[in-house]
């Protein structure tokens, strides 16, 4: 009973996705658009600052409370 | 450090995230507003059974669907900024920002990944009811996905609920439901939603138009415009009163943009509000480019003081009392304000200087300082004062706060008409023979997104200079990045993000060639 439901399920979706028309293009530019910003703009452009400097959040809330009161 | 910060980086990293917020703002509201209007329309085809109007509602979904596919995790973006271009920001922000928007991206996730699929997927295969149950819960859902980022944003201009803990300088949340339900994090949330909701019937009633003027698909038409010009009215009217609700808050909350954006220097009792005004440079002060006269305005007397209190003659402050103060008006001065920051910014230097030097006696004195109530509302809710040498860096950008909000409310006004008209041409029949309203109806879309990215500039350059409000300044905010990292990235973002936006426009353009009679999914 229980697998013939996600069989049905994984079936609601499989039709779904074939039978689609534009949605075919609109998944393709998803594809591209997730990769560009995680494999390119995230891992090219935007480290996590704190995290790539410092080890420890106790090192992170001194560098920023420095940061706040110089 | 602060002191010497590099100006470039500061409007590199603002305009970077401008560019980013903007670019994600673009596809945002027509999915608010339209998943409404499609699950009126399959109401309505459920209840009578006219295949048309399941036609109707299977072509608006198409468009929605592509709008939701190109826009879907454009707001990413933002989050990887927060912790590049802006750590100290977040950092200082805490779990007050992480919380709403790990809620956002669960709820985002599954309502993704289930009720689209069955909107999409499930015609034929599922009951109408639940189908039609489906598409509700995705309007919903969208709106309420909406939320924890307005609630988050909310806090920004109304920071409550929270403790800073001068251990990690980090706020704290201690009252969730303070943030949640803050009365301008509701207030936002309504108004953000209803303009959505009124840039999305703008949208279905000028495609609409396009289909008179092209003279097909008629009937399809004037359906499509009834359901949205119905919406767009009740929508129209409460983005005014939330509109207007807005404004009592500001004058409480944030008085000195309630100043900007009326072009209110000199408070008085009795305030009017300007209608319509042209500002030029100042005669009492030419150089500053913040300080502005009106060489011409349309004033209603007496209006601002009754919206902002309900009181007629009540006392609404300009930008020059704000800066100097007034102790029978009970206005704190901004050089009072800096002095309390600095004090405030002061304490939290001693306390982790005593902590590093383990001198235990003075690092309890000075937490405690942090805990008393009378340290909190009188010292440090002016923390971010504290980093403010000229009291002149506390006046937003007048000219653009002022033509912002008075061109976004004239357009809200415009809609309603608008709306009026169409629902009045349709059923008195001359919708069709109107070329010149049907071609007004395709000029108003991009006016639509005009006036909500209006909207959004109101509210975050009319609370300028702060990006948290009176706590943080938005200077001390960024990450000590190199400004060129910064320049590349904008470029990198104006071109994905304009690539996107060409996508978007072409595939939906399209698909309105193609019309309602072919769908597709």
């Amino acid at each position: 009973m229980g697998n013939n439901i996600l069989v049905r399920i994984f079936n609601f979706y499989y039709q779904g996705f074939r039978n689609m028309t534009v949605g075919k293009k609109l998944w393709l530019i998803i594809f591209i658009k997730i990769f560009i910003f995680f494999f390119i703009i995230k891992l090219l452009f935007f480290p996590d600052f704190l995290k790539t400097k410092f080890r420890t959040d106790r090192e992170r809330g001194n560098y920023v409370i420095e940061q706040l009161t110089k | 450090m602060i002191d010497s910060i590099d100006l470039s980086l500061v409007n590199w990293s603002r305009g970077q995230f401008a560019l980013t917020a903007f670019y994600h703002w673009f596809f945002v509201p027509l999915t608010l507003g339209i998943t409404f209007i499609i699950a009126i329309m399959e109401t309505i085809y459920v209840r009578t059974g006219d295949e048309s109007w399941k036609k109707i509602t299977k072509f608006w979904m198409t468009l929605f669907g592509i709008n939701f596919a190109i826009g879907v995790a454009t707001g990413l973006i933002m989050e990887f900024e927060f912790g590049t271009n802006w750590s100290n920001y977040s950092w200082f922000v805490g779990d007050i920002f992480g919380a709403p928007l790990a809620i956002e991206g669960i709820m985002a996730f599954f309502l993704e990944s289930t009720f689209i699929a069955v909107m999409f997927f499930g015609w034929n295969k599922v009951s109408k009811k639940f189908h039609l149950l489906s598409t509700w819960l995705v309007a919903f859902g969208a709106s309420l996905s909406a939320l924890w980022i307005l609630v988050a944003n909310a806090w920004m201009q109304y920071p409550v609920g929270m403790q800073f803990n001068p251990d990690t300088a980090r706020n704290e949340m201690i009252r969730f439901w303070d943030v949640l339900f803050s009365p301008v994090a509701v207030n936002k949330f309504l108004h953000t939603i209803s303009s959505g909701y009124v840039l999305a019937s703008v949208f279905v009633v000028g495609v609409s138009g396009w289909f008179l003027l092209r003279r097909r698909n008629i009937l399809f038409a004037r359906r499509s415009m009834i359901v949205a010009s119905i919406f767009g009215i009740l929508s129209s009217i409460h983005l005014i009163a939330t509109g207007d609700g807005s404004t009592r808050q500001i004058a409480r909350i944030q008085p000195m943009k309630l100043a900007a954006i009326e072009g209110l220097y000199h408070g008085q009792e009795g305030t009017g509000l300007v209608v319509f005004g042209i500002m030029v440079p100042s005669e009492e002060d030419p150089v500053n480019e913040n300080i502005k006269d009106f060489v011409f305005r349309i004033e209603i007397p007496n209006l601002l003081s009754y919206m902002s209190y309900g009181n007629r003659e009540a006392f609404i402050p300009g930008v020059i009392d704000l800066l100097e103060g007034s102790e029978q008006r009970g206005l704190l001065s901004a050089a009072e304000k800096i002095e309390r920051g600095k004090y405030a910014r002061e304490v939290l230097r001693e306390l982790k200087e005593a902590d590093q030097n383990n001198d235990l006696t003075r690092y309890e004195s000075l937490k405690a300082t942090f805990m008393d109530d009378q340290f909190k509302n009188e010292y440090f809710r002016y923390f971010g004062y504290g980093f403010i040498d000229d009291p002149d860096k506390l006046i937003p950008n007048v000219p653009l706060s002022f033509y912002s909000f008075h061109f976004m409310v004239a357009l809200g006004f415009y809609f309603l008409l608008f709306f009026i008209l169409t629902l009045i041409f349709v059923y008195t029949g001359s919708i069709e023979r109107r070329k010149g309203f049907q071609r007004l109806a395709l000029l108003t879309i991009p006016l639509a997104y005009l006036a909500t990215m209006l909207g959004w500039t109101v509210a975050e350059m009319g609370r300028q200079p702060w990006v948290i409000q009176d706590l943080m300044p938005t200077f001390a905010a960024v990450s000590r990045l190199d400004a060129n990292t910064v320049q590349v990235t904008f470029w990198l973002f104006l071109i994905v993000f304009t690539a996107l936006l060409i996508a978007e426009v072409k595939i939906m353009t399209k698909q309105i060639k193609i019309g309602p009679n072919e769908g597709g999914n």
